[in-house]
């Protein structure tokens, strides 16, 4: 167990070595450069721009800025090239802000998709699990910033209630009641655009491992037992197919960062993929590669923690 | 020639190619047939599109007409204000008019055969790269290079890929590059073979033990035939199922961009753009988002459909679950 705790961490952070390098190449070797970003500004000299580049280091060979990077980073030094302010506590304050959009989507898709993936499995041909089935088809393939249109004109339209940005601007010296209120609106509509997708997955995800589980022999041995359909059903087979899904709480953690650019900014939600698209438009260097060194960063945990939790979820799996 | 025996079947059974095969059991999945008619009608629909779009006045998309503006669908054309030399196809504004009085049909048929050529050439890089990588772990993968096997060094490429946040790099590198659609086929194609190459490694590694291989082996065939004739040709039904869904994926993707301003720049249109215009005007003139809003969606929808009757058909045990 230690020996395998001890070579699965060696071997992630090898490849976080690794990402990060290549990260900071990718950003560094394309053509767009930071001092380039207001090229029209009349008060930017060149003297101005080679200043620039010096401070931010910009002019040293690749290596020594992934050393600089690397350095400051982990001193928490990195400050970001637009307003000079500490890129971690700007990712922290950002990441506050992520944490309810995500927690929601999170509860709505699991309370959500389980469910109704086990229902549609339990009733297989009915007109819920064909509907079902097209309904999942459908939200799969809508594209998420349309989706988003839609639903703030309906809701613009007829509950009259305003959806953009984390809270209506000016009810600060509201009671803490229309407060709360307020937020909730404010949060649900991304909430459910962002679960629409993963619900559509994570319920076709669930109606075939019920399948697969349902006509396991165990099933068999439990009916001739003669014990209750719901025993059978919810005892004997949902834990067996809720195994797999042990894994994804570790894998939805990356979640957090990579699917929520387009949303966040379509709803002004100040948070942490409006943050680098930000950065991706100011040509802000330190956050960009923070933001994906972070991500590979929850990415591998995920990943090794899904690993985990199997194992001790299934005793049949043993950790080598 | 021993199918018939292995099946038990009779003569008639030996005539049934196994594409027939495949071909009767899609057949059976109603939705992925109409979402195959529905991809072959888009495909004309853009080839056509391509042509009259570039030669034909009538659908020419960048015609302006300032006294049309925001018309809504299906208004006949009747102005004084415009010349008939600029009048749209037909007549009439099938899809209504924008901002600056162009024809949204004109427009949404210039879009068409960008967002297919997007999702097509993108996949092409994917399954391109993803095959040879791939296959250069499966079959090659116990030669070691130093201390580190081939197939150690790509899988944990692969891995490493698999760590970035997919669309926030897309979005980084194409904001860094100068926009072009190139640029975006690219770089959609060089982050999306992980997938690929995974299977096509599984694949090979499977093949490679076969007997058929062996025989060929044997005859000292040279190994590129035996990859290339043997035993691609065997390992590519499951690519090209992902790679249908793969379309839909850089589809989607494609007009993420476009919307977000990337991409193919405002002259010229693509359905991610006519939306991403459309969208300031959404009260007044809705047509402008909903008509490449649904394009999408149902252009995706028939990808995934179809890719969802290719999956079944080469693997019938999925279907006894439906």
């Amino acid at each position: 167990m230690t020996a395998f705790l001890v070579r699965n961490i060696g071997q992630r952070l090898i490849l976080l070595v690794f990402i990060s390098i290549i990260a900071h190449s990718v950003v560094h070797l394309a053509p767009g450069d930071p001092s380039l970003v207001d090229p029209s500004n009349p008060r930017m000299k060149a003297e101005d721009i080679a200043r620039i580049r010096a401070a931010f280091h910009l002019d040293d060979p690749l290596y020594t800025q992934y050393a600089y990077w690397m350095r400051d980073l982990f001193t928490g030094q990195l400050k970001s090239f637009k307003d000079n302010q500490p890129v971690l506590g700007k990712i922290w304050d950002r990441f506050l802000n992520s944490l309810p959009l995500f927690l929601v989507t999170t509860l709505l898709t699991w309370f959500i998709a389980f469910p109704f993936g086990i229902q549609s499995a339990l009733r297989r041909g009915s007109l819920l699990d064909r509907g079902g089935t097209l309904l999942s088809y459908i939200l799969i393939s809508f594209p998420g910033f349309f989706l988003a249109y839609i639903c703030i004109i309906l809701v613009v339209k007829v509950f009259d209630v305003p959806v953009i940005g984390i809270s209506t601007f000016g009810l600060e010296d509201a009671g803490l009641w229309y407060q709360s209120m307020d937020r909730i609106w404010h949060l649900t509509i991304p909430a459910l655009i962002f679960a629409s997708g993963s619900i559509a997955v994570l319920s076709r995800y669930v109606r075939s491992q019920m399948l697969e589980v349902i006509h396991m022999d165990y099933m068999r041995t439990a009916r001739a037992k003669g014990l209750s359909e719901e025993t059978v059903i919810y005892k004997h087979g949902l834990r067996n197919a809720l195994l797999p899904f042990i894994t994804m709480f570790g894998l939805m953690i990356p979640g957090l960062i990579g699917g929520s650019v387009i949303i966040e900014t379509i709803f002004s939600w100040p948070g942490l993929g409006r943050l680098g698209f930000e950065a991706i438009m100011n040509r802000d260097f330190p956050v960009i590669l923070t933001l994906n060194f972070i991500a590979a960063i929850l990415t591998l945990a995920g990943t090794f923690i899904s690993d985990l939790l199997y194992a001790v979820a299934d005793p049949r799996i043993k950790l080598q | 020639m021993d199918l018939a025996e292995h099946s038990g079947g009779t003569l008639t059974d030996q005539q049934i190619t196994p594409f027939r095969e495949k071909w009767n059991l899609f057949r059976k999945n109603r939705g992925a047939v109409f979402s195959l008619w529905f991809l072959i009608f888009l495909l004309i629909l853009s080839i056509a599109g391509k042509l009259l779009t570039l030669y034909s006045p009538p659908f020419n998309p960048a015609t302006v007409r300032l006294s049309e503006k925001f018309l809504p669908p299906l208004t006949p054309f009747k102005s004084d204000l415009v010349k008939q030399a600029d009048a749209p196809p037909f007549a009439i504004y099938l899809l209504g008019t924008d901002e600056l009085g162009r024809d949204v049909f004109s427009r949404m048929l210039e879009g068409t055969p960008v967002s297919l050529t997007i999702g097509f050439v993108a996949v092409g890089i994917s399954i391109f790269v993803g095959i040879f990588l791939g296959g250069l772990a499966g079959f090659y993968g116990r030669i070691r290079l130093g201390w580190l096997t081939v197939d150690t060094l790509i899988m944990r490429f692969v891995d490493i890929m698999l760590c970035f946040p997919t669309f926030f790099l897309i979005l980084t590198v194409v904001a860094l590059l100068p926009p072009s659609i190139y640029n975006i086929m690219i770089v959609i194609g060089l982050t999306s073979w992980m997938g690929t190459a995974r299977l096509v490694r599984a694949e090979f590694l499977s093949l490679r033990e076969q007997d058929y291989v062996m025989a060929a082996r044997s005859q000292a065939i040279p190994e590129m035939r035996i990859i290339f004739q043997h035993i691609v040709p065997n390992a590519i039904a499951p690519v090209l199922v992902s790679a249908t869904i793969g379309v839909a994926t850089a589809i989607l993707t494609e007009s993420a961009l476009s919307f977000l301003g990337f991409g193919v720049q405002p002259p010229d249109a693509t359905w991610g753009n006519i939306l991403s215009d459309g969208k300031g005007y959404i009260f007044d003139a809705p047509w402008l988002t909903f008509t490449p809003g649904f394009t999408i969606l149902f252009v995706v929808l028939a990808f995934n459909l179809c890719g969802e009757g290719l999956r079944e058909a080469y693997n019938p045990k999925l279907r006894q679950q439906r």
